[in-house]
């Protein structure tokens, strides 16, 4: 048997849980060794369960242990690994979740998974020094309207119609998430200026005008969009807050930019 | 740019821990005395962030090893260069005094399976296997040592041992090896044969790092024992006078406590490497009955 087909018969052993050992194993006393062969198909199988639980901890608490396993397990068969990176193990666990019938009465589980992707991404991201909110009192005011910004690698966006934030943060804090009031949606930011992940929840139009600037908007552009779609959207406001965070590394005038 | 004062690369010939993050906090605050870490290269692989900054850190002040677990020498597909590509960049960043990989694979089509999956012992594997290491070797511009496997399973179309085939590839590639010590328990009960004679069969002179970890106990088809190689828990008596075996035969060498699971306390895991030490450190032979 040629090193190609051995491994492909062990691995279409391994992914398929009633199988018996594949042919090309030594059957020790006469016996086909199924339950030694089970050791490497639990190996993979509980490995990946504890990564999905050590990345997915409040969905684990929304859900309780056992379900957290079950899904996990549909997942994992669903979608194994494709790198050997476990921290970004589980980028497809939220859609994963949204359209997992046994989680539909848990609708909110893949927007909270999403987050908790988000703040992985976060931890692991590029390093870069961010720039004080007086930073723009240095520009030409004229200027300000075309100015980019250039947002912090570790920052991620979410938009969820459940309150996603409120539903993290009581479950993080072992709480209870069962008194959170589902009848608004929140956004989201993930960052990480320092050591530390931080989440906060936008205020109102904040989700939008961040987009804008990510997606490459002008400061005036984003504000213009932000000021349409929002009532008593206050600009200074909001740059105070997202400088505050650390999220912003570089404004470019776009007049200077060739 | 400013590289930071950092201590010799060399891994001395004394124990050391597996770094966990858990313990990154313990380490920096009590500064302990041991020998050296070893980082699992996958932890690391990210962009930035607080592992890179705990681990510069600590590489200050330390020796390191680099080990990887998913690098997958043993398939037949080709080597994920990208990976190897990283697993360079990390060797150049913190320049480590060892590096390491396993006689296994655990990837297969675009999959990975987060295993260390066995290699049957025939030409055909010996010959990829090399190919694997020569590139490894090629790409980070060092030599590497390939671990000794705990296994649960053997092939039919397997047609040397596992010695000869560590052999003959450290031959072929010039890559040195490293000798689990708990693998070789496990294996040698698994398979039934005796692990003083696999050890005393090892090309010791091509061993630059030895591994010590924890084993459960479960039972095979027939009901015999069946050891896993879990990393969760102490190092077993049996495990320790094969090392203390070991030991005199090759002199002192690096030594690696792994505990990956069930973590203990920073506290439990340092009396674990100085266990190792007390074997490494003792009095030469004639000295000893006299001291104690
Ligand atoms: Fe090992």
């Amino acid at each position: 048997m040629s090193l190609a087909e051995l491994q492909s018969g062990f691995i279409a052993s391994l992914r398929t849980p009633s199988a018996a050992a594949p042919e090309s194993l030594a059957a020790p006393a006469g016996m086909r060794p199924n339950r030694r062969f089970n050791v490497y198909r639990n190996n993979v199988v509980v490995s990946l369960i504890e990564a999905l639980r050590s990345s997915f901890p409040v969905v684990e608490r929304l859900v309780g242990e056992e379900f957290f396993k079950a899904t996990a397990r549909a997942y994992i068969d669903h979608e194994p690994p494709r790198s050997p990176l476990m921290f970004q193990y589980g980028e497809t666990f939220g859609s994963f979740l949204d359209a997992f019938p046994p989680a539909a009465s848990v609708p909110y589980l893949g927007d909270v998974a999403r987050l908790e992707f988000a703040r992985l991404t976060a931890y692991h991201a590029q390093d870069r020094a961010a720039i004080a909110l007086t930073h723009l009192s240095t520009l030409p005011p004229e200027q300000l309207g075309g100015a980019e910004f250039q947002l912090h690698p570790s920052l991620t966006l979410l938009t969820s119609r459940w309150p996603v934030f409120s539903l993290w943060a009581a479950s993080s804090e072992q709480q209870s998430a069962q008194d959170v009031n589902l009848d608004t949606g929140e956004d989201v930011i993930v960052i990480r200026p320092e050591y530390d992940v931080d989440v906060r929840c936008l205020p109102s139009g904040g989700y939008g005008f961040l987009r804008a600037l990510q997606g490459g908007a002008s400061l005036g552009e984003a504000a213009e969009q932000a000021t349409q779609t929002t009532e008593n959207f206050n600009l200074a406001h909001h740059l105070e807050g997202l400088f505050g965070l650390g999220a912003v590394c570089a404004v470019e005038l776009r007049n200077s930019k060739q | 740019m400013d590289t930071p004062a950092k201590t010799s690369s060399a891994v001395p010939p004394r124990a050391g821990v597996g770094l966990k993050a858990a313990h990154y906090t313990p380490i920096l605050e009590q500064h302990p005395d041991i020998g050296w870490f070893e980082i699992h290269a996958e932890n690391y692989m990210g962009a930035g962030g607080p592992p890179h900054r705990y681990l510069e850190a600590i590489r200050r002040d330390y020796p390191l090893s680099l080990h990887g677990v998913g690098l997958s020498i043993g398939a037949d597909k080709p080597l994920d260069q990208d990976h190897l590509i990283r697993l360079k960049r990390l060797n150049e960043r913190y320049q480590p005094g060892l590096f390491s990989e396993h006689l296994a694979w655990s990837t297969h089509d675009e999959f990975f399976f987060n295993d260390l999956l066995p290699v049957p012992y025939t030409q055909e594997a010996l010959a990829r296997c090399a190919d694997h290491i020569d590139q490894v070797q090629e790409t980070l511009g060092r030599q590497m040592l390939l671990e000794n496997p705990s296994t649960y399973v053997t092939f039919e179309d397997s047609s040397m041992s596992e010695i000869e085939f560590l052999r003959s590839l450290s031959e072929r590639t010039g890559c040195g090896l490293l000798l689990d010590v708990n693998n070789v328990f496990v294996s040698a009960t698994n398979h039934g044969y005796s692990p003083e004679d696999y050890l005393d069969a090892f090309p010791i002179e091509r061993v630059g790092e030895i591994h010590l970890g924890g084993h459960a106990r479960d039972q095979d088809d027939a009901g015999a024992p069946l050891l896993i190689d879990a990393h969760d828990r102490a190092v077993a008596d049996p495990v320790w006078m094969l090392y203390a075996r070991v030991i005199g035969r090759s002199g002192n060498l690096p030594t690696l406590i792994e505990w990956d699971n069930e973590l203990p306390s920073w506290q439990e895991l340092f009396a674990e490497a100085q266990a190792a030490d007390a074997i490494l450190l003792q009095d030469p032979p004639e000295q000893q009955h006299v001291a104690r």
